[in-house]
């Protein structure tokens, strides 16, 4: 058993962080700590693209004229999917900061249960 | 090749563009320039729809120079041109409606930021309906949550930003779960075009490799995409979201971001996992379980709500019931009832809201039933509107609403385990939605309203909305009237999904 999750493990790290991240997202009750959630668990699936990419003993996936051979490189795909996953995740970090700080001007508080709460009390 | 099979292309980039260009234009430019863009991209929508009629077969587009395994692909058949005519109508009969609440609910300075928000929800709609490729899939569920957000927060009072957190909590809960099964599936199978993926995905079941991955696979998909739609038992940031948002934002949230998700959902299961696969994890048994749960649970918290905008809004946890309810069957014509329901309640559900805007202008803003007796007297289109709505909602015969109840109740008598549950579940949430429909539409037809004949000078409701509430009454009826060739062309996008 050990020694499966010690082969797989960047698989095994990555499905682990990508827990941690979901359950702080979920349950946490302070939005800046749940906008750290997303971001862990945004960077677990990362590492497991990344690490599932990587080919061991091959190099960057940068053509130049003397290594034209696809064998030389690890896959470029997964890299690829990250970065465009990593620009995802800023844009939504930085929605939810946003609407965070409005909470928090608004409201005075960053716990997500107070601030519905409140706005509840509040006429709409 | 034809030109008509750029349009998918040209659709999405439309859109996305209306979008940029909007930033540098006024508010009401930017409202022309939207309605326009919805326009032509519908146009477009309903020629891809006639040129796959016409051919019998779906097309994939190359998108950039790479081919099949690796590249980037747009697929158009029957089923998705149809998606996006009506995606499209109902955004543009939303907008229409909406507009004149817009302007009273955004600040004017920020107006163009609203249609922006708009013109980028249908181009990501447009792209998940269009896409052959997992990742681009993903890459536009994002889009899609952030212009829903913005759509949600554009409002600034507490209710609605408080509201647009708790989406963007759950949205994000929703996309992580999606982009890890993703992730997953990819590192198994080693493709991401839906087309190869699925032949990877056979071969990989056929040698009984990966079993716990796969399942895991399916899982993590199927609960994503679920709770970015809002089934129930993750039902609870609807009624704060859809009820506290302006008109066209709650009309297009409801109507079509779930609808969204839902038909890529569909996809996911036709076009990749493969549906015997699907039928033997019994992860149908777990949507059917939920989807009737929500059928229940979403009516009864409508009856006990005080609020017209909220109960329509708890009237959507219980029709996105239905749609998974119909996924849960496991058969084609349980999917079948689903899509159909699908455009069903995108025309209804938009309906209601735009509607009950026009009644909710007559009686001084005021969205409690009391308020809005008479309501129906005092702007006779809202009324006849929200009737119809309500009625097909309830699933009067003639409305759109009958038709998909009457398909979920014939594909339940096909699936012998599931047909007691559905029929009797389908009977009582029908009772149910009569409860708290016909009550409210009895309300505002009530002589008796504590709006007396003092108000007078009440404001009347717009040219506009009217017009967009005529629309979609007409809408409702051709799904109801003329659904033999609606279904029938569910019926051959389905087999093209094969």
């Amino acid at each position: 058993m050990l020694e499966f999750f010690s082969r797989n493990l960047e698989a095994t790290v990555s499905v682990i962080l990508f827990g941690v991240g979901f359950t702080m997202l979920l349950l946490h009750q302070n939005l800046i700590k749940k906008i750290m959630g997303m971001n862990i668990m945004d960077t677990a699936v990362y590492l497991f693209l990344a690490a599932k990419g990587y080919i061991d003993g091959r190099m960057v996936p940068i053509v130049t004229e003397e290594t034209l051979d696809a064998s030389l490189y690890i896959n470029p795909v997964p890299s690829g999917l990250v970065l465009t996953g990593i620009v995802v995740s800023v844009s939504t970090t930085a929605l939810m900061l946003a609407l965070t700080k409005r909470l928090y001007e608004k409201y005075g508080s960053l716990n997500l249960d107070e601030i519905l709460m409140l706005a509840k009390e509040e006429k709409q | 090749m034809s030109f008509v099979q750029n349009f998918p292309f040209f659709s999405i980039i439309l859109a996305m563009f209306s979008g940029i260009v909007s930033s540098v234009l006024s508010g009401r430019r930017a409202r022309d320039l939207s309605l326009c863009m919805i326009g032509i991209t519908t146009a477009m929508s309903a020629c891809v729809l006639f040129f796959c009629r016409e051919t019998g077969e779906s097309y994939t587009y190359m998108m950039g120079h790479f081919p099949a395994p690796w590249g980037n692909e747009i697929r158009a058949g029957v089923l998705e041109g149809l998606t996006a005519v009506m995606f499209g109508i109902v955004m543009f009969l939303s907008v229409l409606g909406g507009m004149n609440d817009a302007v009273e609910d955004v600040e004017a300075s920020k107006l163009n930021l609203f249609y922006i928000m708009i013109d980028l929800m249908l181009s990501s709609l447009l792209a998940l309906v269009y896409t052959n490729d997992l990742f681009t899939a993903y890459v536009f569920v994002e889009i899609n949550t952030i212009a829903g957000c913005g759509l949600i927060m554009i409002r600034m009072r507490g209710r609605s930003l408080s509201a647009a957190i708790r989406y963007m909590i759950l949205s994000q809960l929703g996309s992580g779960l999606f982009l890890i099964g993703l992730s997953i599936l990819y590192d198994i199978t080693g493709h991401l075009l839906m087309s190869p993926a699925k032949e990877a995905v056979a071969a990989i079941l056929a040698d009984g490799r990966y079993e716990i991955p796969m399942l895991v696979v399916l899982a993590v998909i199927s609960v994503g995409l679920a709770i970015k739609s809002g089934l129930y038992p993750f039902h609870y940031w609807i009624p704060d979201t859809y009820g506290y948002a302006t008109p066209t934002a709650s009309a297009v949230l409801s109507g079509l971001v779930s609808k969204g998700y839902i038909f890529l959902l569909v996809k996911i299961f036709f076009r990749v996992l493969g549906t015997e696969n699907i039928i033997d994890s019994h992860m149908v048994n777990v949507l059917y379980i939920f989807g009737i749960a929500g059928m229940l649970m979403g009516s009864l918290h409508a009856i006990r709500e005080r609020d017209t905008g909220r109960m329509i809004a708890y009237s959507s946890v219980a029709q996105i019931g239905y749609i998974y309810m119909g996924i849960g069957l496991g058969t084609e014509a349980g999917v079948i009832a689903a899509l159909f329901h699908v455009f069903t309640h995108s025309a209804t559900k938009a309906l209601l809201f735009i509607s009950a805007v026009g009644l909710y202008d007559v009686s001084g803003g005021k969205r409690n039933p009391e308020s809005l007796r008479g309501a129906a007297y005092r702007n006779p289109v809202a009324g006849i509107g929200f009737t119809v709505g309500a009625l097909s909602m309830v699933g009067f015969p003639m409305l759109s609403g009958f038709i998909s109840k009457l398909l979920f109740a014939t594909s339940a008598l096909q699936s012998p385990g599931k047909m007691l549950p559905t029929l009797i579940v389908l009977a009582v949430s029908t009772t149910l939605n009569a409860v708290y429909f016909l009550r409210l539409v009895i309300s505002v037809y009530s002589r008796r309203g504590v709006y007396g004949e003092e108000q007078a000078a009440q404001p009347k409701s717009s040219f506009a909305l009217r017009i967009s509430i005529v629309c979609f009454v007409v809408l409702n009826f051709i799904l109801g009237l003329a659904s033999q060739p609606i279904v029938g062309a569910i019926r051959e996008g389905l087999s093209m999904f094969g």
